[in-house]
């Protein structure tokens, strides 16, 4: 049917019932506002989420010596397994997989103090490669511990961006001393902040690093605390683990099956159950955000029947003149999918406001930087024409089957 | 062109059934000018919507310019209704959001025809019932008589075998009723075949032959 007399009608329909349009066509804004922005948050929450699990490493697993629990070449059960630090060394030769393994030295209650500010903290000590594996970055105009540093034991901290605060203040704190346990020590770089959602031994913004080398000089330290490691390949991680307690159990003599011997948390785990989760919250939201679409286009249906009501006459006519039932189903699905295309534009352009807006209100923190993804918007237009053409089509299909005569007399 | 055999209609309302028509014989040719008459209830305006492919007999035959029109499927009876019938009503049945050229399109539009010749055609239908200057007013801006002379114009915008009148002249002033009678006289001359319902004399008696009806069966002129 012709185009622009399809467009005028229905312009002039709209006009006519203004408000009637007006909360139609709200329906769909609704909807498509909430499938964009949920998903939106969704996405959002989940690279919050991700970010601040990665505040502990990307993929890596910590290492810890353990307790044995099965007798092993003559050894009882019950034998305290310690690591030091050349393990991290010896890991490194004999499994290749690893891509990066750094020891941690730890010392609770440090004593650190500049000028009259003093700070007891977690300090430890560690390798360059340490600040790669748990996404640490130094702010401008610093550094993080480097391989001079720990070849030549230099009495050089980094610190975190909160203990900084602590101690400093405003004040700048790079290349001024510190003293930590009264000996002094060059601040070279302050962590950039970042979120970190779990922890072993305290928040990284609450530490002060110092080369693992310097650390074991200063204390004597035999054993370190734990060790991180990140295997080269994220998929290997089972490989790498089983690696470990073959390696570590041929030199500290306990049996490679014995679970407890050594204690790791490997933080891939936790991310494979972040993904599933919100695969499935995202999925959630998904559905709630289609429903409230669809409520929106079981409006835009009733409508539809109200319009074909109040058209029959109009129906008549047409098919008087020979309008076929596809002529007439066509043009109430046109107004259908029209009103729903307006309706879905608004919600998007609204949708997309309140996504720009939101990171002015600072809850990143909590709920993250919604994103409006490629596949939100496809799920949303999807499921917005499909509401289109399911809400049109029934009214539309009423109004092709009417009988002609009966239409005329209306 | 036009043959009806024992053609019956009846409606159902629930529980009683209305035979409209009782079976009805009749036979048209072409370029015949024709009225129907009867009192109401008589069954003028079902047989007019059966001849024009509006509604389907219950029973019986209808021929069409050899088209066997009891076998069309709904598709096919609204090409026949585009192209074959033209209707003029007693309220004109206009779409009163389009302006006089767009209502003498319609019956183009369903058809197919280009944008170009439906331009052309529209305008000269509306220039043969003189209404060549109103072709941008709306119904609602036309008086009775014009109004009626655009659905006329409409009605043969596919150049159809048969144009069926329903009281074209009911609703109209008698001025206006007889310019419209005398509009259908000279389409008639032209070669169209006309058939008008009316209660009116003075038009029946300016048709060539009066079919008259009574309970749903022909009893004159059949």
């Amino acid at each position: 049917m012709h185009v622009l007399m399809f467009v005028t009608q229905f312009l002039r329909d709209m006009r006519s019932q203004k408000l009637r349009t007006f909360l139609t066509i709200f329906g769909i804004i609704w909807g498509t506002a909430s499938v964009v922005l949920l998903l939106a948050f969704g996405k959002g929450l989940h690279a919050q989420n991700q970010r601040a699990m990665y505040g502990l490493g990307e993929r890596i697993v910590i290492l810890w010596g353990g307790k044995t629990s099965k007798p092993y070449m003559g050894f009882g059960r019950g034998r305290w397994i310690q690591l030091r630090e050349e393990d991290a060394h010896l890991l490194k030769r004999e499994i290749k997989e690893i891509g990066g393994i750094s020891p941690e030295y730890s010392k609770w209650s440090t004593t650190m103090r500049y000028r009259k500010n003093t700070v007891t903290q977690n300090m430890i000590g560690i390798y360059p490669i340490f600040g790669q594996l748990r996404n640490i970055y130094p702010e401008l105009g610093g550094r993080f511990i480097n391989h001079v540093d720990l070849e030549d034991k230099k009495r050089v901290v980094f610190i975190g961006d909160k203990l900084k605060k602590d101690l400093f203040g405003a004040d700048k704190a790079i290349g001024k001393y510190i003293f930590i346990d009264n000996v002094p020590f060059l601040v070279v770089g302050v962590m950039k902040k970042k979120s970190q959602d779990s922890s072993y031994s305290g928040r990284d913004e609450n530490k002060a690093f110092i080369p693992a080398t310097t650390f074991a000089a200063m204390y004597g330290y035999k054993y370190v605390n734990n060790m991180i490691f990140k295997p080269e390949d994220a998929r290997q991680v089972e490989f790498v683990k089983n690696q470990v307690y073959k390696v570590l159990g041929r030199k500290y003599k306990f049996n490679p099956e014995d679970k407890e011997a050594l204690w790791m948390w490997d933080t891939t785990e936790m991310e494979k159950f972040l993904t599933y989760f919100f695969l499935a919250f995202r999925a959630f939201l998904a559905i709630i955000g289609t429903f409230t679409l669809i409520v929106g286009g079981i409006g835009v249906s009733n409508i539809m029947n109200v319009v074909v009501e109040e058209r029959t006459k109009e129906i008549g006519i047409k098919m008087s003149l020979g309008a076929k039932k596809r002529h007439v189903l066509s043009q109430f699905i046109f107004e259908t999918l029209i009103i729903t295309l307006v309706g879905g534009v608004i919600g998007f352009m609204f949708a997309f406001t309140v996504v720009k807006i939101f990171p002015y209100f600072k809850l990143e923190e909590y709920m993250g930087t919604p994103e409006i993804s490629f596949s939100a918007a496809l799920i949303a237009v999807g499921v917005l024409g499909l509401v289109g053409l399911i809400s049109g089509f029934f009214p539309a299909r009423r109004a092709a089957n009417l009988n002609p005569v009966q239409a005329l007399k209306f | 062109m036009i043959h009806m055999k024992a053609i019956k209609k009846i409606y159902s309302t629930g529980k009683v059934d209305v035979e409209a028509l009782r079976g009805i014989d009749l036979k048209v040719e072409k370029n015949e000018f024709i009225s129907i008459m009867g009192p109401s209830g008589s069954g003028k305006s079902t047989l007019m919507n059966i001849m024009g492919c509006l509604d389907t007999p219950t029973s019986g035959e209808y021929y069409l310019e050899q088209e066997e029109v009891q076998t069309l499927n709904p598709n096919q009876l609204a090409e026949i209704r585009n192209q074959k019938v033209g209707f003029v009503f007693q309220n004109f049945n206009l779409l009163p959001y389009a302006t006089a050229f767009e209502n003498v399109e319609v019956p183009l539009i369903f058809k197919g025809v280009s944008l170009r010749k439906r331009r052309k055609r529209s305008e000269e239908l509306l220039e043969r019932v003189g209404l060549k200057d109103r072709m941008d007013h709306k119904p609602t801006e036309l008086s009775g008589g014009e109004m009626q002379r655009v659905s006329i114009a409409r009605a043969l915008a596919n150049e159809p075998s048969i144009i069926l009148a329903d009281e074209p002249t009911g609703n109209l002033d008698s001025v206006s009723g007889k310019e419209i009678v005398d509009l259908f006289e000279d389409l008639w001359k032209q070669g169209h075949t006309i058939i008008v319902i009316t209660h009116d004399q003075e038009i029946s008696t300016r048709t060539k032959r009066i079919i008259k009806l009574r309970d749903g069966m022909v009893v004159d002129g059949a």
